[in-house]
């Protein structure tokens, strides 16, 4: 984490200020190594602690939209008082914690026990360059946009890992089916931030939130998803995101119907539950980035709402676009293979690259004339809409909304 | 510093070298991949960030599953991954393809004059890199690119030449 600016709110200051305060007194080269060591217990508790509690609130939002009570048993110990289940993360914890772990005859035991392990590490190491707040980021570096996807990437080997070491064919059937999906669903997710770097000219996260910061007219801020191609690459970004962090309806990986959970057949106990943590600190971080990259950062929505802590609006941001995940799966049926990875190379791609043009003819518009700078909009607009339009189309056509005569 | 950079050295062949001498494919795989990261690492160690990641995509990321489907898709059963030479001439021509390799590899690095002096560490940015890709290195990119699509044309040329021997179908 950078020094603190001083022009700034206290409250804005306070986790910079209380840090300085607890490592201020040690010599150089141990501070430093002391203030990292903090930022990444910060990290490790807070996002530890958010993934137990996602997974009560997923569970309790599912509930609701299928109308039942989701858990609700789990008691707070020693005071007997229920809180709406709050505690049945911690009972899972202890679940998984005290659970067998079998490991099967014929495995390849040090693969399978190292594909959850590389799995979570990958995943973990993916939270290191998004800024949470102002001042708030754990690593600077020039290139974090590519360090963010490059770790992001090797969540791949880990499946494969984890479904060829089990020996078991479904294990491996799906692991070839995941690795098919995370590839075709790679490239939509890869160049649907390029025109964020494209018209921000940077690939540091800090300079991205800096280029995002200000508002027009006083009230819409200038955040890159209130513009055409910043929208489109948001939209594609976060489907990009579903599948990459193999959430319904794109849950192919893992489909407990036909492939009995798929790479994650053969384990069980703590090595399952890291798996499932991979998974949601892969979703939390990729909804990071998409906050960075296209919804402002740490940045609030109106001038008048900035006394409100930048970490806080990151949070607010955050939370939302996991409700949003989570809405997703109530709602939305599981897609087959072949439709997802059609949907991938025919509709996102193809979208994906238009966008890419588009943002072009944005940037080199937006160096001319006032009416110029007005007529962008539409231009820009119609750019993306028109091939979604014709594509959906196209692609849909034969396959007629589907009449339900019997239900 | 240098303690860090021969860990890596050694990380990254060794894991090289086991690679090679593992009978059972895949393993050697994952080991190739490791290597890969070990590449990547000495890159970080040497301040080139942006390489480093690009390595970590492209290499670790993408090329990895290329290996590993291949390997898979092209292997009947588990038995199957296990590799032998065909005969005492294939191996012999495969050592000799190897060191031509090597040869030439070695020659070009001891023939490049090294500085060894202690110049300071350029800080390059990514829009430095940037600019000379696109700038002065565009010819070089193009060309790269062209034969690489030129690569994947040639794989599936050969890859769909099968099909058209075993036309059971059209009578």
């Amino acid at each position: 984490m950078i020094a603190a600016a001083t022009t700034d709110a206290f409250l804005e200051r306070a986790p910079v200020l209380l840090r300085d305060a607890v490592t201020g007194f040690l010599p150089e080269p141990w501070r430093t190594l002391v203030n990292a060591l903090i930022a990444v217990g910060l990290i490790l508790g807070i996002f530890g602690t958010l993934f137990a509690f996602i997974t009560l609130a997923e569970r309790k939002i599912l509930g609701r939209v299928q109308n039942r009570p989701g858990p609700n048993r789990a008691p707070i110990p020693f005071i007997n008082k229920r809180f709406f289940g709050l505690s049945q993360p911690f009972a899972d914890g202890v679940k998984s914690l005290t659970k067998e772990d079998i490991v099967p005859r014929d495995a390849d035991k040090v693969l399978h026990y190292l594909a959850p392990v590389a799995l979570l590490a990958f995943s973990i190491l993916t939270f290191a360059v998004i800024p949470y707040g102002r001042n708030l980021v754990p690593v600077e570096l020039d290139a974090a946009v590519l360090y963010f996807f490059a770790a992001g990437a090797a969540t791949e080997l880990a499946v494969f890992m984890a479904g060829w070491a089990s020996r078991n064919k479904y294990s491996l059937l799906a692991a070839m089916r995941a690795l098919a999906q995370l590839i075709s669903y790679e490239l939509p997710l890869l160049l649907s931030w390029v025109p964020v770097v494209l018209i921000a000219g940077t690939l540091s996260t800090t300079a991205i939130v800096d280029a995002q910061a200000g508002w027009k007219f006083g009230f819409i801020p200038h955040w890159h998803v209130f513009t055409p191609w910043g929208f489109a690459g948001f939209v594609i970004f976060m489907v990009a995101a579903l599948a990459e962090s193999n959430r319904s309806p794109f849950d192919t990986p893992e489909a407990e119907s036909e492939l009995i959970a798929g790479h994650l057949t053969e384990y069980s106990g703590f090595k399952y539950a890291l798996f499932f943590m991979a998974e949601y600190f892969g979703m939390l971080a990729l909804s990071g980035m998409a906050i960075t990259l296209f919804l402002g950062g740490w940045r609030s929505p109106l001038p008048f709402l900035e006394f409100i802590p930048s970490y806080l609006w990151f949070g607010g941001k955050l939370l939302a676009l996991i409700f949003g995940f989570i809405w997703i799966r109530a709602t939305f049926p599981r897609l087959r293979i072949d439709q997802l990875t059609r949907f991938a190379w025919k509709f996102l791609v193809p979208l994906a690259l238009i966008n890419l043009g588009n943002t072009i003819v944005w940037s080199l518009m937006s160096n001319s004339s006032a009416l110029m700078q007005l007529a962008r909009w539409p231009v820009c607009a119609a750019i993306i809409l028109v091939p979604f339009v014709v594509l959906g189309r196209k692609l849909s056509a034969g396959v007629a909304p589907r009449i339900y005569r019997y239900a | 510093m240098n303690a860090v950079l021969i860990v890596i050295a050694l990380v990254t062949l060794g894991a090289a070298a086991v690679a090679m001498t593992l009978r059972n494919l895949i393993h050697s795989a994952l080991l190739l991949i490791a290597s890969w990261a070990g590449v990547a690492a000495f890159y970080l160690w040497a301040g080139a960030e942006f390489v480093a990641f690009a390595e970590i995509l492209v290499y670790v990321g993408a090329v990895s599953m290329v290996v590993l489907f291949a390997v898979l898709l092209t292997r009947r059963s588990r038995a199957d991954l296990t590799v032998t030479p065909d005969s005492a001439g294939r191996a012999i021509s495969g050592f000799i393809a190897g060191g031509a390799v090597c040869g030439v590899l070695v020659g070009a690095i001891v023939a490049t004059p090294m500085g060894v002096g202690s110049s300071p560490t350029p800080t390059v940015t990514v829009k430095q890199i940037g600019v000379q890709l696109m700038g002065t290195h565009a010819a070089s990119l193009l060309i790269v690119g062209v034969l690489l699509t030129v690569a994947l044309l040639g794989a599936i040329v050969i890859a769909s030449a099968d099909r058209t021997d075993d036309s059971e179908d059209t009578p």
